[in-house]
C-alpha cells in the first residue's frame, strides 16, 4: 500500500456493531479529525446476539457502549433516526434526509436484513428477528402464543425455538434442505446438532416447504401453515429466519463493485472498489487469506474485527492493515452451548473427546494433513485452543495428539479416584 | 494496569483467551479464570485487544 493520506473527516454508515468500531479503530490509531456515525435506527449501537438469547427474555438494552461516551470519550456526531439513501463517489458526499454529509472518507457498516418470504410478509402473526423492535414484538407474540412456527433450522431459528419452548409453546421447525445448518458446519454434525430438536420437544421438519398459509378470515391473523407433504400445523406466529440479505441496495447507483449476492466487494484490506471507501461486517465479501476463500461471514467477531480495521485504515493515520481470521461463533440451544471455529468446507469431521449421547463433545474437522475446523458441545475451554492451532495451522497428528494426550489424563484420574 | 472481569455480564466464550491466552482461560465448567490479574507495559496492547473482543463487554482495565 501506498503511504496513508490522512482523512479530516470520517463518515461511517451504519450505527451498529462494525460501524461503531470504525470510530473506535479509527480514534485508536490516532485519528483526530471529525467522524459522523450515522444510523437508521433510533438506536445507538447495541448488540444482536443477546435479541435471541438472553434479551428474548427480559434484559436490559444490550448497548455495545456506554450512551453517554460517545460525545466526550470518542467525539463522534451520531446522526441517528434515517437511512442514508445514496453514495455519490463523485461528490465525496452521501444524502441522508435530502440533506448530503461530504467526507474524506467513507466506511459502509450497513450489515444485513433478514430475507423474506415474498408474499407473506404482510400478513399479521409472520415475523422475522434483527433489531430491537423485533424483540420487543416477538417477545409480547410469544406471551400470548401456543403454537409456533419457525421457517428455517438454522442457527437463529433454533434459539427462538429455545426460548420459545422455554415459555410453554409448541414449535414446529421446517427446513426445505435435509441438511439443516450444512453450510455451518457440514452436513454430517449440522444432523447431529439438530436432533437437540427433538430432543427438547420441538418438531422438526425436514424436507419440506411452507405452500400456504391459512388465516383468520380475509386479512385476519396466521392461523394454521399448509406444508409441501400435504400436512397442516396449527400456529399463532411464524417466524421467518431464512437467513439474511445485505442491506446494500441504496448503493445501486454509486457505481460501487457489489457481488451476485448484494456483498459490497472487499480486498483484504476491506477497500472497496471507490476511491478512500472502506466497508466491514454483514454487508461485505472479502478475500479471507486464512481460508483462501472469498465470502461473507455473518458473525459477530468478524464484524467487531472487520469494523476496527476499516476504521482505521480509512483514517489513514497508520499503515493500513490487512484482515484475515479463522472464522468463529458461538450459540445457545437449550441449555447447551456449541461453539464452532475455522471451516467444515470439504473436510471430515471426527469425535476427539466426549460423545453426541452426553451431548458433550468436541469434534474435528480434517482436511489433508491438517486441522481446518472444530465444533464444541458443551466444552467451552477447548474451543479457543483449537482454535488456535487451526490459526497455526497445525497438523492433524499435533491436533489429535492433543486430545489423546487428555485422554491418559482422565483414565489416570479416573484410576486414581477409584 | 488491572484486568477487572464482569462476572453476571461474562458467559464464558473465550474471545478473551484468543486474544490475550497468558492472561485469560475459560475452565472445563465454562468459567473464566482469570490467569494472571496484573497488566504490564508489553501486554497492554494484548489485554486491551481481549477487552474489545469480548461480546458481552465484560471486562475492563483499571489503573
Ligand atoms: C438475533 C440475532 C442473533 C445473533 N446471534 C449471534 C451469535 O450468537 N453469534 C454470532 O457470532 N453472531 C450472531 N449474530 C450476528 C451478528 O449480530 C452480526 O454478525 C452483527 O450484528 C453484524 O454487525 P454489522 O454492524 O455488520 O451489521 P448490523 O448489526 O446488521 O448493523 C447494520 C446497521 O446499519 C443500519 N443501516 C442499514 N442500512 C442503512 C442505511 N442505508 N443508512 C444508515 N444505516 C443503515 C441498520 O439499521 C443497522 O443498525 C446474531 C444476529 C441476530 C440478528
Ligand atoms: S470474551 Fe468476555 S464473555 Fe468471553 S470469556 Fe472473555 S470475558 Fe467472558
Amino acid at each position: 500500500m501506498s503511504a496513508p493520506v490522512v482523512s479530516k473527516r470520517l463518515v461511517i454508515v451504519g450505527a451498529s456493531l462494525a460501524g461503531l468500531r470504525a470510530a473506535e479503530g479509527a480514534r485508536a490509531s490516532g485519528f483526530t479529525g471529525e467522524i459522523v456515525l450515522i444510523g437508521a435506527e433510533e438506536h445507538l449501537p447495541y448488540d444482536r446476539p443477546p435479541l435471541s438469547k438472553q434479551y428474548l427474555g427480559d434484559a436490559e438494552i444490550p448497548y455495545l457502549r456506554d450512551p453517554d461516551s460517545y460525545v466526550h470519550e470518542l467525539n463522534v456526531r451520531a446522526v441517528l433516526g434515517n437511512p442514508v439513501t445514496a453514495l455519490r463517489p463523485d461528490e465525496k458526499a452521501v444524502v441522508v434526509n435530502g440533506e448530503s454529509i461530504s467526507y474524506d472518507s467513507l466506511v459502509i457498516a450497513t450489515g444485513a436484513a433478514p430475507r423474506e418470504l415474498p408474499g407473506y410478509s404482510e400478513i399479521p402473526g409472520v415475523v422475522t428477528l434483527r433489531n430491537l423492535e423485533d424483540t420487543h414484538s416477538l417477545r409480547r407474540a410469544l406471551d400470548a402464543t401456543h403454537n409456533i412456527t419457525i421457517v428455517g433450522a438454522g442457527i437463529i431459528g433454533a434459539e427462538i425455538a429455545t426460548a420459545a419452548r422455554k415459555r410453554g409453546c409448541e414449535v414446529t421447525v421446517i427446513e426445505a434442505t435435509h441438511y439443516p445448518l450444512e453450510r455451518a458446519v457440514g452436513r454430517e454434525m449440522g444432523l447431529v446438532l439438530s436432533q437437540m430438536h427433538p430432543r427438547n420437544g420441538t418438531d422438526l421438519r425436514c424436507g419440506v416447504t411452507l405452500a400456504e398459509l391459512r388465516t383468520e378470515g380475509e386479512g385476519g391473523k396466521v392461523s394454521s401453515v399448509v406444508l409441501s407433504d400435504g400436512s397442516e400445523i396449527k400456529t399463532d406466529l411464524l417466524l421467518v429466519s431464512i437467513g439474511v440479505v445485505p442491506t446494500t441496495s441504496w448503493l445501486k447507483d454509486s457505481g460501487i463493485e457489489l457481488h451476485p449476492d448484494g456483498s459490497i466487494a472487499c480486498d483484504e484490506y476491506l477497500k472497496t472498489s471507490l476511491d478512500d471507501v472502506y466497508a466491514a461486517g454483514d454487508a461485505i465479501s472479502w478475500p479471507n487469506a486464512h481460508t483462501g476463500r472469498t465470502g461473507r461471514l455473518e458473525t459477530w467477531t468478524s464484524a467487531n474485527e472487520q469494523g476496527a480495521i476499516a476504521g482505521r485504515n480509512a483514517a489513514g493515520v497508520e499503515d493500513a492493515l490487512a484482515y484475515s481470521t479463522v472464522p468463529y461463533f458461538w450459540s445457545d440451544w437449550y441449555g447447551h452451548r456449541i461453539q464452532f471455529a475455522g471451516t467444515a468446507h470439504d473436510a471430515e469431521p471426527e469425535v476427539v473427546i466426549g460423545g453426541y449421547e452426553e451431548e458433550k463433545f468436541v469434534v474435528l474437522y480434517r482436511s489433508g494433513d491438517h486441522v481446518v475446523g472444530a465444533l464444541a458441545v458443551n466444552e467451552p475451554a477447548k474451543i479457543m485452543k483449537d482454535r488456535r492451532r487451526i490459526q497455526q495451522r497445525s497438523t492433524w497428528a499435533e491436533a489429535v495428539e492433543h486430545y489423546k494426550e487428555l485422554g491418559r489424563k482422565l483414565a489416570l484420574i479416573q484410576q486414581e479416584t477409584v | 494496569m488491572k484486568i477487572v472481569v464482569d462476572r453476571i455480564k461474562c458467559v464464558g466464550l473465550g474471545l478473551c483467551e484468543a486474544a490475550a491466552p497468558t492472561h485469560f482461560e475459560v475452565g472445563d465448567d465454562g468459567q473464566l479464570i482469570v490467569l494472571r490479574e496484573t497488566v504490564d507495559e508489553q501486554d497492554l496492547a494484548q489485554a486491551e485487544e481481549a477487552v474489545r473482543s469480548c461480546p458481552t463487554s465484560a471486562l475492563k482495565l483499571i489503573s
